[in-house]
């Protein structure tokens, strides 16, 4: 019983970190590349005139979308139209059951990880699941019944599923690093040292396998350097039938394929939840010396020190967005068949060798 | 190979040089925020709070002057501007005037702004320099047509 309700209170404290990101998301995105472009941003939305530099315009465009006209276009499939964002919803969702926020803490005699499920696949889980999500474009894309629509849902299928391929070589690489699938067991190899003080974080061992995976993931998320399946400014993509809500659910995912790309950077190449030199009992310099802190301060430190790279990769993600023009449709299927795929083949190559010698 | 590596840091570059405004920006204005420097972090005007001075040579509403000491426009209706107006938006009906020295003054004068260019040919096609594009008036916007339609009574203010 009380186990149950421990996953039941895992469960919905991941969604509602997840969510309440994915809002904010969409406000740190307007107000960073307005920053950059050297502008103010969104900031007129206001509750009793308080405006707190634009923090309510999240909600105010979830009223407007909520109250939107939901049309569904009289030619489209009915039942595949309305099931196709929620589908792409659903595949992204879930993915973060597999995230580990934290280490194992102890209430009352019980070990808790801070992580709804701890499975032994977890990164084939998350690969998975964002493979599934395809569905969800080629549905959309189809069903839409617009050419416009199934030629936008066939480009986004297909860059999709040519990244996948780099994204899930790249991460053999890690895989044979630490050898294991389950993200809570790499977590925790990345807290030891390498030569003695720097630690031993997928980034400094898979140098290569990093960037090839930030640049698939990139196109993962259908964002801009690699937008074609959306083409938002110019070119019509596979949600151009949808309005509303439906619509809304097309762009919540996208924010949260941002966190999850995010989670999986911070999660797999940079420590997770790991702050260096800080073990069990507190901080262990290698230069000597320690600075011992309660079991519990630990966990808030694990905690916020995963929420902080995760917000780190969403900044980078968010620049890198608002910093590049769009690839042209051969030039990005040349990156992935002829680039990122033959670079991962190496980069496993290599990996292969070094930890044979 | 080399060329690759060059397009690769010429990417690079570009990011760099959006993460450093972005981080200068910021940083301005979270200073400005604690009232530690006057330096903007944006160049945004926020418009309705704060306005742009308008140069003197900006076109914006018209306005029909008035004669010295009295009420009444000094044009004379001669439709010039009328005739040179490409979007045909003003009309005027001319009457005869009490005054033996002024043969005509306009009756009606209206400028139909949901129609108006503001190319300001009918301000250069004036002899008398009866009509003026210098109110400063640039909010014109109405919620129906009508009220974009101008009477004398609205371009003598």
């Amino acid at each position: 019983m009380t186990d149950i309700l421990i996953t039941l209170v895992k469960i919905v404290g991941a969604l509602v970190w997840f969510l309440t990101l994915t809002l904010y998301l969409t406000w740190a995105e307007r107000k960073e590349s307005a920053v950059m472009q050297d502008r103010i941003g969104a900031n007129r939305a206001n509750i009793l005139g308080l405006r707190l530099i634009g923090l309510f315009q999240p909600f105010a465009d979830a009223i407007k979308m909520i109250f939107k006209e939901d049309f569904t276009p009289p030619f489209a499939r009915k039942f595949l139209h309305t099931l196709a964002p929620f589908v792409s919803f659903f595949f992204v969702a879930v993915t973060v059951a597999a995230m580990p926020f934290g280490d194992r803490i102890r209430v009352g005699g019980r070990t808790i990880t801070l992580q709804v499920l701890d499975m032994d696949v977890g990164l084939l889980f998350i690969l998975a699941m964002l493979s599934l999500g395809i569905y969800g474009i080629l549905l959309s894309g189809w069903a839409s019944n617009n050419r416009y629509a199934l030629l936008g849902g066939i480009r986004g299928v297909a860059q999709v599923i040519s990244y996948e391929v780099a994204l899930g070589l790249s991460l053999v690489g890690l895989v044979m690093v630490f050898p294991s699938l389950r993200l809570s067991h790499i977590v925790a190899e990345q807290g030891k040292l390498l030569f003695g003080f720097l630690p031993k974080w997928g980034i400094f061992l898979q140098p290569l396998g990093f960037i090839i995976f930030f640049v698939a993931a990139l196109a993962e998320t259908k964002r801009v350097p690699f937008d074609m399946p959306e083409g938002e400014s110019e070119i019509i993509g596979f949600f151009t039938e949808y309005s509303g809500l439906k619509w809304g659910m097309f762009m919540m995912t996208d924010f949260m394929e941002i966190i999850i790309i995010s989670c999986l950077a911070a999660t797999l190449f940079f420590g997770g939840w790991q702050v260096p030199w800080l073990g069990p009992q507190g901080f262990v310099f290698p230069w000597g010396g320690h600075w011992l802190i309660p079991s519990w301060l630990v966990t808030v430190f694990q905690v916020l020190a995963f929420n902080l790279k995760v917000v780190f990769f969403c900044w980078l993600q968010i620049l890198i967005r608002w910093t590049y023009p769009r690839m042209r449709y051969d030039q990005l299927m040349d990156l992935g068949w002829k680039g990122l795929i033959p670079l991962s083949l190496m980069n496993i190559i290599i990996t292969a060798v070094l930890l044979r010698i | 190979m080399k060329q690759a590596f060059l397009y690769l840091w010429e990417i690079l570059k570009g990011s760099l040089i959006t993460a450093r405004h972005f981080w200068v920006n910021l940083t301005l204005h979270t200073l400005r925020l604690f009232r530690l420097t006057k330096r903007q972090g944006a160049v945004t005007i926020q418009y309705p709070e704060v306005k742009r001075e308008i140069s003197p040579r900006h076109r914006s509403l018209h306005r029909l002057m008035k004669r010295e000491g009295s009420d009444k426009p000094r044009c004379v209706a001669c439709l010039l501007c009328a005739t040179v107006c490409p979007s045909e938006c003003i009309l005027i009906e001319a009457a005869e005037d009490p005054d033996p020295d002024i043969q005509k003054v306009p009756y009606r004068f209206i400028i139909d702004l949901s129609r108006c260019c503001f190319c300001g040919f009918c301000v250069e096609a004036c002899p008398e320099d009866a009509l003026r594009m210098d109110s400063g008036r640039i909010d014109l916007a109405e919620r129906d047509r009508g009220s974009l339609v101008y009477e004398m009574d609205r371009l003598l203010k």
